[in-house]
């Protein structure tokens, strides 16, 4: 059954894709990319990846469709057509393709037990979780400690995008037009703003419960992060880029980018002189299973605290713009 | 009985994708991703009955709080962005 | 007794939540304009996930997942009718007027 629900939205996901692809209007785009998104959360919900189904609400649902209507908002509404080398475009998309296609024949079945990482690798994790951390979450585990050095590189990456933007963007916007889109915000809409203020708090609240319950139940640094960067983008959008800003001032959330990444190699750094190997979270306590647990939680801060302020400052930039009209 | 109304909610999926890419207005595509939110909600909510995961409803309820940040920032766009009425179609 | 009266309505509940659902997404595909179709659209968003999620509830009992069901039907009764508000509003305010006899779906 869980095949047939897969397939089922699996489908609807390759003909939402297509029509993305097809049209020329761009806020059809993201409006469809927003639908992509809900429909990849489901599939990800209904092959139990609770962590990544929460990750793809928490940042495709909201942020993305945000961030791609800010960006919109500085070029034009229509992609221009071009329709040089077509054919050879369609040539080299077909061979890649059925490539690709050939190359999923030598893969294992979807849930079969005998693919070899069902042998090796995830009878391990799903044995010494347990042990060496003592809490129910393998996917906290893996991420936290078995594979830190995976998330820590993706910390970095999350660090790099929001330098990349800001470099880009931060530039002084030229004179002349400077109407910008986000001052006013929706004051002027009574039932919205009474709404979406009354429900900051609870969003901000999920996040941290996001984040501190990650170990337990589906969640961490990651989705926590967005989770509030959503909650301060929303009261953005009530009040004005400005009021969130006076909030949420920059220099906090470049803080926040600087010391999430800051805090997470720190921690490694740290184990290195306690003593054990960077990243080797037993060294930290007399306890390793404490210690282990301590290590989790305070890299799931960085991760939360970097991912946070990436993500408000990438929208900050595009916000700051002054709209093309 | 879950099987019952999650087929539902995904035949009334496909039924606001269709609306979705047929248009003819902005306005009818943002309903139809609206709609297609909150269907994605009670649809996590649903299967989590279905597979006896009742653990994993806090994904539906990131959803139910998350949908109206991506709403509200339509809406914002909408009315900043000098537009023609009508957009054109796409099949 | 109480069980098998519990289960028959939530049952009850469930299929006509699941009823609604259909009911409201054939509307939002066929009927003529977009307020009738945001009609159609709201009627799933609140009709629909009053049913279901009451449904379930019975279904769950007095559990952990009853304050999640809760949390989550109140939270989807504010944010839904707030988007079709907000929806309604943006539309009418760019000049389109809610109109009987004017077809834009003629396809």
């Amino acid at each position: 059954m869980i095949i047939v629900f897969a397939l089922f939205l699996l489908t609807l996901l390759v003909i939402t894709a297509l029509a993305i692809v097809q049209t020329t209007n761009l806020f059809v785009a993201v409006m469809l990319t927003s639908i992509f998104s809900l429909l990849m959360a489901s599939n990800f919900f209904i092959l139990d990846a609770a962590d990544v189904a929460l990750t793809e609400a928490a940042v495709g649902a909201g942020i993305t469709t945000v961030i791609f209507l800010a960006a919109l908002m500085l070029t034009t509404e229509h992609e221009k057509p071009h329709l040089s080398r077509r054919k050879l475009n369609t040539v080299v998309i077909t061979i890649l393709a059925s490539l690709i296609i050939y190359a999923t024949f030598d893969k294992p079945r979807l849930g079969d037990p005998d693919a070899p990482v069902h042998q090796h690798l995830a009878p391990w994790y799903l044995e010494k979780t347990p042990e060496y951390m003592d809490f129910p979450n393998v996917v906290t585990a893996i991420l936290g400690s078995f594979r830190g050095y995976d998330t820590l590189g993706e910390v970095f990456v999350v660090f790099a995008a929001c330098i990349g933007v800001l470099f880009i963007l931060g530039v002084k916007p030229p004179e002349g037009s400077t109407y910008n889109p986000y001052r006013s915000g929706l004051k002027h809409h009574l039932i919205p703003q009474v709404v979406g203020r009354l429900l900051i708090p609870f969003l901000v609240l999920f996040g941290l419960y996001v984040q501190f319950h990650g170990e337990y139940s589906p969640g961490g640094g990651f989705q926590a992060g967005a989770l509030i960067a959503s909650a301060i983008i929303l009261y953005a959008l009530l009040e004005g880029e400005a009021a969130a800003l006076r909030a949420v001032p920059r220099s906090v959330l470049l803080g926040l980018v600087i010391g999430g990444a800051t805090l997470y190699g720190g921690v490694g750094v740290v184990c290195i002189l306690m003593g054990g190997n960077f990243l080797e979270y037993t060294v930290l306590l007399d306890n390793p299973v404490a210690a282990q647990q301590t290590g989790i939680i305070l890299i799931e801060a960085g991760v939360g605290m970097a991912v946070c302020g990436a993500l408000l400052s990438i929208f900050h930039a595009f916000a700051a713009r002054p709209m093309r009209v | 009985m879950y099987l019952v109304v999650s087929i539902a909610i995904l035949v009334t999926m496909i039924l606001a994708l269709v609306r979705a890419l047929r248009g003819p207005t902005v306005y009818d595509r943002v309903l139809a991703v609206n709609m297609f939110g909150t269907k994605t909600v009670l649809l996590l909510a649903v299967i989590a009955f279905l597979f006896g995961r009742p653990d994993f409803l806090d994904l539906a309820l990131a959803y139910a709080l998350i949908n109206l940040v991506g709403v509200l920032a339509v809406l914002e766009f909408i009315q900043n962005k000098p537009r023609k009425a009508e957009t054109s179609n796409i099949d | 007794m109480i069980e098998t009266v519990v289960d028959i309505l939530s049952w009850f509940l469930l299929c006509t939540g699941g009823i609604f659902v259909l009911i409201g997404g054939i509307g939002t595909l066929r009927l003529p304009d977009f307020y009738t179709r945001l009609h159609a659209a709201s009627l799933t968003e609140t009709m629909a996930t009053i049913l279901i999620l009451v449904g379930m509830i019975l279904q769950a009992g007095l559990t952990l997942a009853t304050i999640k069901l809760l949390t989550i039907m109140a939270f989807l009764l504010l944010t839904a009718p707030t988007a079709s508000y907000a929806l309604a509003n943006a539309a009418l305010q760019s000049g389109n007027s809610p109109n009987a006899q004017q077809r834009d779906d003629q396809t």
